[in-house]
């Protein structure tokens, strides 16, 4: 989940570490690992996480049904908003709730596969896991994200990465995708002078 | 937006926030839990001063649907029956801890100066202040109205889709007892500040003085104005005899005459556009202001209304309750950490 906010946009250095193709190919691998790993994918509902795991998830979508045109039935994709169900509501300004979709049959005994960008403290698969614990009884839960950037603060693991990405704390992971941001890049963003007080990691970037 | 006191000190942005957040809470008052942990821990306190079923109901169903602690507090049975001040009961709740206050009161004005004077800490909703306004009425009025005319197919409802829209563009007639109604006032300026245009149609002695101020035209006459104006959305107000001393009070010769001059009956319901709506905040007097023709029509969306009521103050708890300013205590050094 990243947020909108990227304050001192000047003094921070940054690269890219996944070009456009790059992710394509990142998607493509992680969409035959699903179907892979679920022996089919006729069941799999992928839950992308607004915002970015949401063009995510629907990218995914199209890779799988190309290789299975009948994965997931009707519904083989969904949208999961974990705003009302965050632990950190009280900092911050006051957050948008968007929206959440599923099939109107529910979740029961689906595959649930929650697509993120980044992954970073695990805080925000916490909170998904709680959404999906209301909104039904899937099967199984697995997780992909495009970027693992490690320092993990939860018990989480994800079952599909596109890349891990060793980072600092105080660095920033930046998912850009042509559907929200207008172009397809991962950039890492690092302060260039520490002596500007402790830096505050911020959401997924 | 600390508190939420009257609908006049709501800009267009926050406006349409409240209602794209009740979209999304209406949307999970359709699944079988209803129940979101988002203020779990946080205290909620109903302070209710006049009697009121639906509306305290309303809030009381909202902040639960949002795992909020609720404490009623109603005037008959407390100490504010042994005539303790505003004042005292508001120190008393800021001592209990009280997360936010929700207050409806017979004197207009009440809910300022709680949110104002300094006694309480806590966001302060007014549920109805005397004559003077009522704000999460009016925005389930334009919640409501919204999602049956602003979708792509005018009349068919949609929520989610509408999301981010005002109301430009739409006529609303509003009518009745404009004089005793806070619902009245709180909702010519919501919907005046969403774009939609609204006319008043009442008898002469049952408008305020200073109406010509509000941001609306104004009629005494309902023929002409469902002819004239073609509105998109017709609400009719009800007549409050409790607020009139003797029956009609003066206010109108008669209830009959009244009701045959004002009152929504199936000829005018026929006159209206095909796609109009009707609503009415009840509690409805049939066959006073609305025949029972016009209330059980199709094209009644009273009942809605009170079901878009919870969500529209769940979304008004939401806003309030959440972000830094609710902190109230101890900020937390590194809040924003997640991924």
């Amino acid at each position: 989940m990243s947020s909108e906010a990227a304050p001192n946009q000047g003094s921070w250095a940054a690269r890219n570490v996944m070009s456009g193709p790059d992710i394509d190919r990142a998607l493509t691998r992680i969409a035959h690992e699903i179907i892979e790993r679920n022996k089919g994918a006729s069941d799999v509902l992928l839950l992308g996480i607004p915002t970015r795991g949401v063009p995510l998830a629907t990218r995914l979508a199209a890779k799988i049904r190309h290789v299975e045109p009948d994965a997931g039935g009707t519904d083989l994709l969904g949208q999961l908003d974990i705003t009302m169900y965050r632990d950190d509501l009280h900092h911050g300004p006051v957050r948008t709730v968007k929206s959440t979709v599923i099939p109107p049959e529910g979740i029961d005994d689906r595959i649930v596969v929650l697509v993120d960008d980044v992954l970073f403290s695990g805080r925000t698969v916490r909170a998904a896991l709680d959404a999906i614990k209301d909104l039904g009884r899937p099967r199984a839960v697995q997780l992909a994200a495009l970027v693992d950037r490690g320092h993990r603060r939860l018990p989480i693991r994800p079952d599909y990465v596109g890349k891990n990405l060793p980072t600092s704390v105080d660095e920033r992971v930046k998912v850009n995708l042509t559907e929200i941001d207008g172009t397809d890049a991962v950039v890492i963003a690092q302060p260039e002078t520490q002596d500007s007080g402790p830096v505050v990691p911020e959401a997924g970037q | 937006m600390r508190h939420l006191l009257s609908t006049s000190d709501l800009s267009l942005e926050e406006a349409v926030r409240i209602l794209d957040t009740t979209a999304q809470m209406a949307a999970t008052q359709e699944r079988e839990v209803k129940k979101l942990p988002t203020l779990r821990g946080r205290t909620v306190v109903n302070l209710f001063f006049e009697d009121s079923t639906r509306t305290r109901i309303s809030f009381e169903t909202a902040a639960k649907r949002l795992s909020a602690d609720v404490i009623n507090f109603s005037a008959k049975g407390s100490s504010l029956s042994k005539g303790e001040s505003l004042k005292d009961t508001a120190l008393t709740l800021k001592a209990m801890g009280a997360d936010a206050v929700i207050i409806r009161h017979q004197a207009s004005g009440a809910p300022y100066t709680l949110a104002h004077a300094g006694w309480l800490d806590a966001p302060v909703i007014n549920a109805g202040d005397g004559t003077h306004q009522h704000p999460t009425q009016a925005l389930l009025d334009a919640y409501t109205i919204r999602r049956h005319l602003m979708g792509e197919t005018m009349g068919e409802p949609d929520s989610i889709g509408v999301v981010g829209k005002d109301l430009s563009g739409l006529k609303i007639v509003i009518v009745g007892d404009v004089l005793h109604s806070r619902v009245a006032r709180a909702n010519v300026y919501l919907l005046s500040t969403l774009g939609a245009q609204v006319t008043l149609v009442s008898p002469p002695t049952l408008l305020p003085v200073g109406v010509e101020t509000w941001p609306c035209q104004i009629s005494y006459h309902l023929d002409e104005a469902i002819d004239q104006v073609q509105p998109d959305a017709i609400m009719m107000l009800r007549v409050q005899r409790e607020r009139m001393s003797s029956a009609g009070g003066g206010f109108f010769p008669s209830p009959l005459e009244y009701t045959r001059i004002y009152g929504l009956d199936a000829k005018r319901l026929g006159r209206l556009p095909e796609h109009a709506i009707v609503l009415h905040p009840g509690p409805m007097n049939r066959g006073l202001e609305i025949s029972a023709q016009a209330a059980d029509s199709p094209r009644s969306v009273i009942v809605e209304q009170v079901a878009n009521g919870v969500a529209v103050r769940m979304a008004v708890l939401y806003l309030l309750l959440t972000g830094e300013s609710s902190a109230g205590t101890a900020a937390h050094p590194t809040g924003k950490e997640n991924s």
